[in-house]
């Protein structure tokens, strides 16, 4: 193990993947050496190390750097492309939800698109309506892609390198405080498996699920609660779509109750669709209705004053759980 | 930038390669005919984009590549595919939605694939595909095979910002790729000039610093001479080519187009300089080949056709849960 930053963890994934086979390639905004290596330095070294063939720095042309991953992929190579902020998928759309969705089922499996999209975001920065959005409920709505959103420098490391090696497109959602966060990690090899969620802590009288960020958070009210004798237990999902239903039903089913807490916009949002998983398979066994924590359905505002008030807190976590246990 | 009317009048496909040419036009022009007559009879449901008129454009390209070069293309992309090579089962079987189609039925005319012939995309989102096809050739250049990729697309296509992101990238990273566009004067059912803000528009690849021609698509030795030259340059890596290639489509955006945007007399003027025509003309004026050689390998691709055709209705449709495979390569829980 060693501490370092989430970036570093995903730049560790990304180097490792690239030595140990050639089809690895690296494409986006500023991605090579001469540019930064990267707006938060995730690609730093690589095209020194790799050559300036396999990372490319692009124009500020989403559509093409999303459609040339996906033509890049079918030709058999692995790309890992960077959309800079999440906001600026909106740009790439077309390519990532027509194309590299679909392509692999509308070709009767004849091609397939191993491409993995790693993008950056996340309030709390006063970045305003356009640099902060969690938009992993879209993406998960589309069949054909995997959505993975990892909460630790470790979870960093693993999640992306099984990305790389996926076979089906995936998009990397990096949150940009936590990739300033520091941790352990682990040297050498680390693949974590896609679609499987982490329990995180073992309890019994409530479960609490979530991802990314907010894990922070969670982890210390379920500490917390713990030493008033309530035993929560975490789950991080850890990849979205596809989602870990049996991990999340198992466990509901012992506890009755559960909690959902996101960044995201609550309403049509990933609580929503847990939510309605555990009432259609556990409907009778709960003992309290579930509870969603997410964003109120606004844009994020600028003004810290404001971001604050909309975003998770501990308390607003700790009142979602003692709501569940009447 | 360049110009291709000062080439020597000796700078030109020989018999063999201008009877392939025609081999191929008819291999389209026939399964055209075919498909729209089943289509019309009510035998077969699907949406269709005939591209007839533009067949040329495709087999004088085709002429120019091999079999592992790689096509992308568009929902009006049955020429390009079956000039390419891609056999006339595996497309029938498709169009007609069977498990026996180049995708298992689940593509259709809008996304056939054939990897072994080099067809890897087609799209239904109108220029979409050249994005796709940088990436394509990118890999190629990483892996340094001489492999060229072509992108097909129509007039419409050049007023998507995707064209222009995608002829950026592929001139900053030098890509052995070849941009086409079939100009054929209409974006779905918008003329040219009310869409297109220039007249020509292979002159947009001089803001991309790549040569950009604009020929007579429909002409069999002037398209042969564009593409020959734009595969050389790629092949030998020196960058992509804008080619524009003029056309006319005989019937319409879609299957029952009804014209109406269109000048009187427009479509009449088109079809009375039938490109297929004029080459079986060529071929025969030439002597490369008799009135009566042509007439057989007509009556011989016919017989194709119908056998690909009969394939394709007695074909089972695939079973019910083949709609959900090939969602994911690997297993989702």
């Amino acid at each position: 193990m060693i501490k370092v930053t989430a970036a570093e963890a995903a730049r560790m994934a990304i180097e490792e993947a690239m030595a140990a086979d050639p089809t690895v390639i690296a494409l986006g905004e500023e991605v090579a050496d001469p540019e930064g290596g990267g707006i938060r330095k995730v690609t730093k070294g690589l095209s020194t190390r790799f050559g300036a063939d396999r990372v490319k720095s692009t124009p500020i042309s989403e559509q093409a750097i999303m459609g040339a991953a996906v033509g890049a992929a079918i030709a058999g190579m692995r790309p890992v492309a960077e959309i800079m902020l999440m906001n600026f998928m909106t740009l790439a759309l077309d390519q990532l939800v027509n194309h590299a969705a679909k392509i692999r089922y509308m070709s009767g499996g004849a091609t397939s698109v191993p491409l993995t999209v790693r993008t950056m975001t996340g309030a709390g920065r006063s970045l305003g309506g356009q640099h902060s959005d969690m938009v992993e409920a879209w993406l998960a709505h589309t069949p054909g892609l995997k959505v993975v959103v990892p909460s630790t420098p470790a979870d960093y490391k693993g999640l992306l390198y099984s990305c790389i090696f996926d076979d089906d497109p995936c998009v990397f959602v990096e949150n940009s405080i936590h990739l300033s966060a520091r941790g352990d990690v682990p040297v050498g090899l680390h693949a974590i498996p896609l679609g499987k969620a982490h329990i995180v802590r073992p309890g019994a009288d409530v479960t609490i699920i979530s991802y990314g960020r907010p894990m922070d958070d969670v982890k210390k009210v379920a500490e917390s609660l713990g030493e008033e004798g309530i035993s929560v237990e975490v789950i991080d999902l850890r990849t979205i779509s596809p989602l870990d239903e049996a991990a999340i039903l198992n466990s509901v089913a012992k506890t009755k109750r559960a909690v959902i807490v996101h960044e995201a916009v609550r309403s049509f949002g990933v609580g929503a669709e847990i939510a309605a998983r555990i009432h259609e398979h556990l409907f009778g066994e709960l003992a309290a209705p579930v509870q969603r924590l997410g964003m109120p359905y606004t844009p994020v505002p600028f003004s810290s004053a404001l971001e604050k008030t909309i975003l998770w807190s501990p308390e607003k976590i700790t009142a979602a759980i003692r709501k569940t246990l009447g | 930038m360049t110009d291709t009317t000062a080439h020597a009048a000796a700078d030109e496909p020989d018999a063999g390669a201008l009877l392939d040419i025609y081999k191929r036009a008819a291999t389209i022009v026939l399964t055209d005919e075919k498909l729209r007559a089943v289509i019309r009879s009510g035998r077969l449901s699907t949406p269709y984009y005939s591209p007839r008129g533009q067949e040329i454009i495709s087999a004088a390209m085709a002429v120019n590549l091999r079999k592992d070069d790689y096509v992308v293309t568009i929902y009006r992309g049955m020429h390009d595919h079956l000039a390419k090579g891609v056999p006339l089962k595996d497309l029938w079987a498709e169009y007609a939605g069977k498990a026996a189609g180049s995708c298992k039925g689940k593509g259709g005319p809008m996304h056939i694939t054939h990897p072994d012939v080099g067809v890897l995309v087609t799209t239904g989102i109108v220029g979409s595909g050249l994005p796709i096809a940088n990436g394509l050739a990118w890999a190629s250049k990483i892996r340094q095979e001489d492999r060229v990729t072509v992108t097909n697309f129509g007039d419409g296509a050049s007023n998507i910002g995707a064209f222009h992101e995608s002829l950026n990238m592929a001139s900053l990273w030098k890509l052995p790729v070849i941009f086409l566009c079939q100009n054929n004067r209409y974006a779905e059912h918008t003329r040219y000039d009310k869409g297109t803000s220039i007249e020509r528009i292979s002159d947009r690849a001089v803001s991309y610093s790549m040569p950009g021609v604009t020929v007579n698509g429909n002409d069999a030795i002037e398209m042969w001479r564009a593409a020959r030259d734009a595969v050389a340059r790629a092949r030998a890596g020196e960058g992509p080519t804008l080619i524009e290639a003029n056309t006319f489509r005989f019937h319409g955006h879609h299957m029952g187009d009804s014209g109406e945007y269109m000048a009187k007399g427009e479509l009449e003027a088109a079809m009375i300089r039938d490109p297929f025509v004029a080459l079986r003309q060529l071929i025969v004026a030439r002597g490369a080949a008799s009135d009566a050689d042509l007439t057989a390998m007509e009556d011989a691709l016919r017989t194709e056709i119908d056998e690909a055709a009969a394939y394709a209705f007695a074909a089972k449709y695939p079973e019910p849960e083949e709609a959900l495979e090939d969602v994911y390569a690997s297993a989702v829980s």
